[in-house]
């Protein structure tokens, strides 16, 4: 196995670490930079806990190596909220009861984030098509729909 | 495991030409990393394309339209022009996994995947797709038929790698589907799925039709009797019942864990219709 | 979406907190990654633990070579059977999920055989998940392939291969000297069976059968353990239950109680598979041998192949009606799956069939039967869903038949307070006719439908759990409070344990933060299961507030140097007897805290107790399905569920339960199962081909929360958490049966099976 030794951005913060060929950057988060927020539920694309950002799109960090991050920009849930403010989708998250274990809920703030990013205002259609591939296991989802719409119109209401 | 990011076509081609032991290109990985997981594949070297200009890049020239072979699902879906030539082919690619899937996830890599249930495959194989392989002897462009040779297993030589997809422009009155059935709405591998390409003439009479079925045989089928049965024709649920029949005919699926042999053979005649219908309406809303 | 829906039936109440939508107080914690689940602990010098698993449904275990993985670089550990004590067989009784010692030992690592693919058979520590993923290929294992068996049904024929030569079926079996796959048969009886079916009008007799289906939690399981050269072992484990982990675990290893300290982790879900243990006994004998901390993560594959699902079944059963609606008779026999080792959840499934109705001739028959797949775990009111549902759909047919309206029907028959079960559970106040008649009055039940269209009704039943639970209440100097518990939260049980000290205490829910509290820290707690932990470890917690109550008033009296029964509790205050009104002003929390420090010394109030009177509840839903004619295809469209819940501590939380159970049931009906192929390996082995609903595939689902509050707790909190899924896979199967108009038997409802159902052809393929 060769070594790569990358230089990201991780939540703003210029990081570098080593990594074997074969690390995911699911395994870098986890283990090298010790950001535990970022979630594995399955390693295979299935589930979505591990989504995180990278260059402002909503990844599977299970399905990237650590060694293609060169440079790039990675978004985990700990940088969401910023200077002790939680971030609308966190806020409403919790203000809808939209988590129960809250092991699914890293990931789903991050897709909503950059769902929401692309459109600031979804109908449940497109909430729910768009966080199809973030498995929960808990809510039945309902909360979660409910809470990224709200968060929606408050982050609509924000910038008006 | 070595990993290597070549920045140039001929980099790639002379790391897999001496390569020690077994290479795997890499382009946007949800396969191959998913492979490599669960230890279906451990390869010496993984390429990795996606530093490679070429194929990156999104070009339209005259005679077709070019696809990098690590252009994502998601920067195609984007691209307005190519949604409008081919609203079929950016359907499919599409619908490959989830949101995220789509950040990485490329039409290159469902292509050398070589699924029999690749979304993209019958949409190209409908709109007479072609690839475009570069490898030590220089470039050659074959039939996407022709580049699937089984389950797993393409036409690509020692060295070579799959660069970028072509699609012709689609003559006047032309519009394509995809249609593809998962007992879910997202997340599944296709258990049938059906592309069709459809031309009409100014009575909206079909001049020309081709229909790919997927997950139904060890390769997508193109159903080569849907010509005789659409062309000339207008669209009537006589035409529709013999395409079906005609679709059926053509199936030779397995049972597995997402579906049965009568499943798939009686579900491709109604997605054949289904994607028929679709890519004949879009074709009427053409004014050119 | 339809606007923010709170069409909760509820009673209201005079509660400040009880019923009040809070924060959650580990919430911000979860929202932004802070919340550390199983394998989230890192330990200085931990390493990387992994199980090498059978290839083979049923094999001998001619013999492990472990020498080639011992000697790669990095690896500090290896176990195999020969680390794990064995233990002899338990005698009866057994409790409804079974723990015998000498099973847990082989389903921990296998011993003489493997029984399942995916079965443990060796395991490693290394310095990195790398090296550890490449020494358990270095293991070599000779097996001596046996036939399989995977059908319950089957499993009990008299040629059917044998996975435990020492089993003989318990009780009734007229042949107890061959060996045999039936672990036991459970049954009851009660009233005349003839009698009863000949006073009926109709009888209907059908047979079902359902797939084992998986808990599908998000987080694998995972622990760390660090054992001490002074024979002390740490464990932290994703658990429902750190306790029982510890009891278990003690037991097993022959480890003492007392030296094991059980952290629980925040925990990923668990709907009953982590009430037990799998890679924690691996994980602390790895520990033991290398002298380092050793962590334990499965993989999604591990999880789905190795840890239990909930039993398969087959069933027939067999009912008779007057035409008036009433119940005369029923009888029904079930088999289950087991999985490798005896304990499926046959006690609960006698007690579901009938308990909705009082039916005077009835008799039910369990068979729990062990084939070559992973034991089965509990998940969700383990073996009630599956019961419930030939029951439900029976009775919707006959009401079919009969012509009456399939909730009068319900009604017709339901239980009441004073009704006896086939268990002899005699019901105290219970809600089903409550929860019938909002079912009826509810919109959705008369709304129209379109075309493809189907409507789908079911109602179920649980008895909840109580047993042992422990709280400690501590009133730290400001005044601000710590709730302390032992039972692990799994869907914001911290919420309601801190309304209910709140409440009791009179402060606001802010000065409270309720903790999880480890094994050495507090008396012993059942699991967060069975949905006992709002009933018995909250009143628990009412307890121990009452305690501090009661010692602040002692406190008080002794200030004012008065009797302590002069001195009553309100509001958050101690206040003197009317007596000396004017004389003596009231004492907050607050203040008496800071007094407590001066005088007498710090103030906790504790609370143990063994809970009992949880009681019956019942859930009816209401499902909408479109059905697509020429695919197959399912589209839940509008669902509802109506649940007695005694009293909503958190109701956002209750319809959450409500709401996610519901959505667990469309997947056990529709797409959810374990594929096998002829070697009996598992097949979809990942989230991609075993189908659990993802967002895109459900509506939203509307709760009406009905309270009929328990008399036996304090606040009338009856539980929650089970019975949203014993009806859920009926009242869709049900939908299912009504769009398509034909009856469906075999869940899952997959599209081939519906296709096959309504009849179309296959066009004949032409050459
Ligand atoms: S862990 Fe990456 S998608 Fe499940
Ligand atoms: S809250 Fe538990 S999986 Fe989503």
């Amino acid at each position: 196995m060769s070594k790569h030794f990358v230089s990201a951005i991780v939540n703003g913060d210029e990081v570098e670490f080593r990594c074997d060929s074969g690390e995911t950057l699911l395994d870098v988060l986890r283990t090298k930079l010790y950001l535990t927020g970022t979630k594995n539920g399955c390693g295979t694309g299935d589930c979505g806990a591990c989504t995180v950002l990278m260059n402002g799109r909503a990844i599977n960090s299970c399905l990237v190596l650590g060694a293609e991050c060169s440079d790039m920009s990675i978004e985990t849930i700990e940088g969401m909220a910023v200077g002790g403010e939680l971030h609308p989708l966190q806020q409403k998250f919790l203000d809808h009861a939209a988590l129960q274990c809250g092991v699914c809920t890293p990931g789903i703030l991050n897709m909503a984030k950059a769902l929401l990013k692309e459109n600031s205002n979804p109908s449940e259609t497109e909430v729910r098509f768009g966080l199809a591939g973030n498995l929960c296991r808990c809510t039945g989802y309902d909360k979660i729909v409910r809470a990224v719409m709200d968060a929606a119109a408050e982050m609509r209401a924000r910038r008006t | 495991m070595d990993y290597h990011a070549p920045e140039s076509i001929h980099a790639a081609i002379s790391l897999l030409v001496n390569a020690e032991g077994d290479a795997r290109v890499l382009a946007g990985g949800t396969d191959v990393l998913v492979q490599l997981r669960e230890e279906m594949i451990e390869p010496n070297h993984l390429i990795d394309i996606k530093n490679i200009a070429e194929t990156r890049n999104i070009s339209i020239c005259a005679k077709e339209v070019r696809v990098g072979a690590a252009v994502t699902g998601a920067e195609l879906g984007e691209h307005p022009k190519v949604k409008a030539l081919w609203p079929g082919v950016v359907e499919a690619v599409g619908l490959i996994g989830s949101h995220q899937i789509q950040s990485r996830a490329t039409m290159g890599g469902n292509l050398c995947n070589a699924s029999p249930a690749a979304d993209s495959v019958p949409a190209l194989i409908a709109a007479d797709g072609k690839v475009v392989i570069a490898g030590p002897n220089g470039e050659r462009k074959i039939s996407i038929e022709d580049f699937l040779i089984a389950p797993g297993k393409t036409a690509l030589a020692i060295g070579e790698f799959v660069v970028a997809l072509a699609l012709p422009i689609p003559p006047t009155r032309t519009a394509d589907a995809y249609l593809r059935f998962i007992p879910r709405t997202e997340m599944d591998i296709a258990v049938v799925s059906a592309g069709s390409a459809i031309t009409l003439d100014e009575d909206g009479k079909c001049t020309h039709a081709r229909l790919a079925v997927g997950a139904v045989a060890p390769t997508a089928r193109l159903v080569k009797s849907a010509s005789g049965i659409l062309v000339d024709g207008l669209l009537d649920d006589d035409r529709l019942e013999q395409l079906a029949q005609a679709t059926s005919a053509v199936c030779e699926p397995i049972d597995d864990k997402r579906g049965t042999v009568a499943f798939r053979t009686q579900v491709a005649g109604v997605l054949a219709c289904r994607a028929v219908k679709l890519a004949w309406q879009r074709a009427m809303e053409r004014d050119i | 979406m339809n606007e923010k829906r709170k069409n909760s039936t509820r009673s209201g109440s005079n509660f400040k907190w009880v019923g009040e939508v809070t924060p959650r107080p580990d919430g911000v914690d979860k929202v932004t990654g802070r919340a550390r689940y199983g394998d989230d602990l890192k330990l200085p010098g931990m390493l990387h633990a992994r199980v090498l698993r059978s290839p083979h449904a049923h094999a001998k275990i001619v013999s492990i070579d472990t020498s080639k993985a011992s000697a790669l670089e990095g690896v500090k550990g290896v176990v195999t059977y020969r680390d794990i004590p064995d233990h002899p067989l338990a005698t009866p009784p057994y409790p409804p999920i079974i723990q015998d010692f000498h099973d847990l030992s082989r389903n921990v690592m296998a011993r003489d055989k493997v029984l399942y693919d995916g079965h443990a058979v060796a395991a490693v520590a290394a310095t990195s998940e790398a090296v550890a993923r490449e020494a358990i290929k270095l293991i070599q294992v000779k097996y001596e392939t046996l036939p399989h068996v995977l059908d319950p049904f089957e499993a009990t024929l008299s040629d059917a291969p044998i996975l435990h030569e020492y089993q003989f079926t318990e009780g009734a079996d007229p042949d107890t000297s061959k060996p045999s796959n039936t672990f036991r048969t459970l049954s009851g009886e009660r009233g005349n069976l003839v009698q009863g079916f000949s006073e009926a009008d109709v009888i209907i007799e059908r047979e079902f059968s359902s797939q084992p289906v998986h808990q599908g939690f998000i987080e694998p399981m995972a622990c760390v353990a660090s054992a001490s050269e002074d024979g002390s072992v740490e464990l932290w484990t994703s658990t429902q239950g750190h306790f029982v982990a510890r009891g278990l675990l003690s037991k097993l290893l022959n480890l003492e109680i007392s030296k094991l300290r059980v952290t629980a982790s925040e925990i990923g879900g668990g709907f009953g598979a982590k009430t037990t243990i799998y890679g924690e006994p691996v994980a602390i004998r790895l520990s033991q041998k290398t002298g380092r901390p050793v962590r334990m993560t499965f993989t999604r594959s591990e999880v789905f192949r190795a840890t239990g699902p909930a039993a398969g079944s087959r069933c027939r059963i067999k009912v008779g009606i007057k035409s008036d609606g009433t119940i005369t008779a029923g009888d029904a026999e079930i088999w289950y799956q087991a999985g490798a080792f005896k304990g499926a959840p046959v006690g609960r499934a006698l007690d579901t069939f009938f308990s909705p109705y009082n039916i005077k001739h009835i008799r039910a028959a369990a068979h729990d039967v062990c084939v070559n797949r992973p034991k089965v775990a509990a998940y969700r009111a383990p073996g009630a869903p599956m019961a419930t549902w030939a029951m439900e759909a029976v009775l919707n047919e006959a009401a079919d038949v009969i012509g009456i309206d399939p909730i009068d029907l319900r009604l017709r028959n339901a239980v009441k307070e004073g009704d006896t079960s086939l268990k002899g559970t005699k019901h105290g106040r219970i809600g089903l006719i409550e929860v019938l008649e909002a079912t009826k009055n509810h919109a959705h039940y008369t709304a129209p439908l379109g075309r493809n269209e189907g409507r789908g009704f079911a109602v179920g039943y649980w008895l909840h759990g109580g047993g042992l639970s422990s709280a400690s209440v501590i009133l730290q100097d400001d005044g601000t409070v710590n709730v302390a518990t032992g039972s692990p939260d799994i869907g914001g049980s911290r919420s309601s344990m801190r309304a209910m000290a709140a409440e009791e205490l009179g402060i606001d829910v802010k000065l409270i933060k309720p903790i999880i509290a480890d094994t050495g820290s507090l008396p012993y707690s059942y699991q967060t299961a069975g949905s006992r932990t709002t009933y018995a470890t909250g009143m628990a917690v009412v307890n121990a507030a009452r305690d501090v109550i009661d010692r602040l008033r002692a406190l008080a009296a002794t200030k004012w140097d008065i009797g302590v029964k002069d001195v009553r509790w309100d509001d958050g205050h101690a206040i003197p007897a009317d007596k000396y009104e004017g004389e003596i002003s009231p004492l907050s929390l607050k203040e008496l805290a800071e007094v407590a420090m001066k005088m007498g010394g710090a103030i906790a109030g504790h609370s143990e107790i063994n809970a009992s009177g949880q009681g019956a509840a019942f859930c009816a839903q209401l499902v909408d399905v479109c059905v697509d004619p020429e695919t197959g295809r399912v589209t839940p469209i509008r669902h509802t569920v109506i649940e007695d819940v005694g009293r909503a501590i958190s109701p956002d939380y209750v319809e959450g339960q409500m709401q996610g159970g519901a959505v667990q049931g469309i997947g056990w009906a529709l797409n959810e199962e374990y594929i096998y192929n002829e070697n009996a390996q598992l097949q979809n082995t990942g989230f991609l081909d075993y189908r659990m609903p993802v967002a895109s595939d459900v509506p939203m689902i509307d709760t009406v929360i009905v309270e009929v509050p328990n008399p036996n707790h304090p606040y009338g909190v009856r539980g929650v958490g089970e019975p949203p899924l014993v009806s859920a896979p009926a009242a869709v199967a049900n939908a299912v049966e009504n769009a398509i108009g034909t009856t469906m038997s075999h869940l899952p409802l997959t599209p081939p099976k519906i296709l096959r159902a309504i009849g179309e052809t296959i066009p004949e393929a032409a050459e």
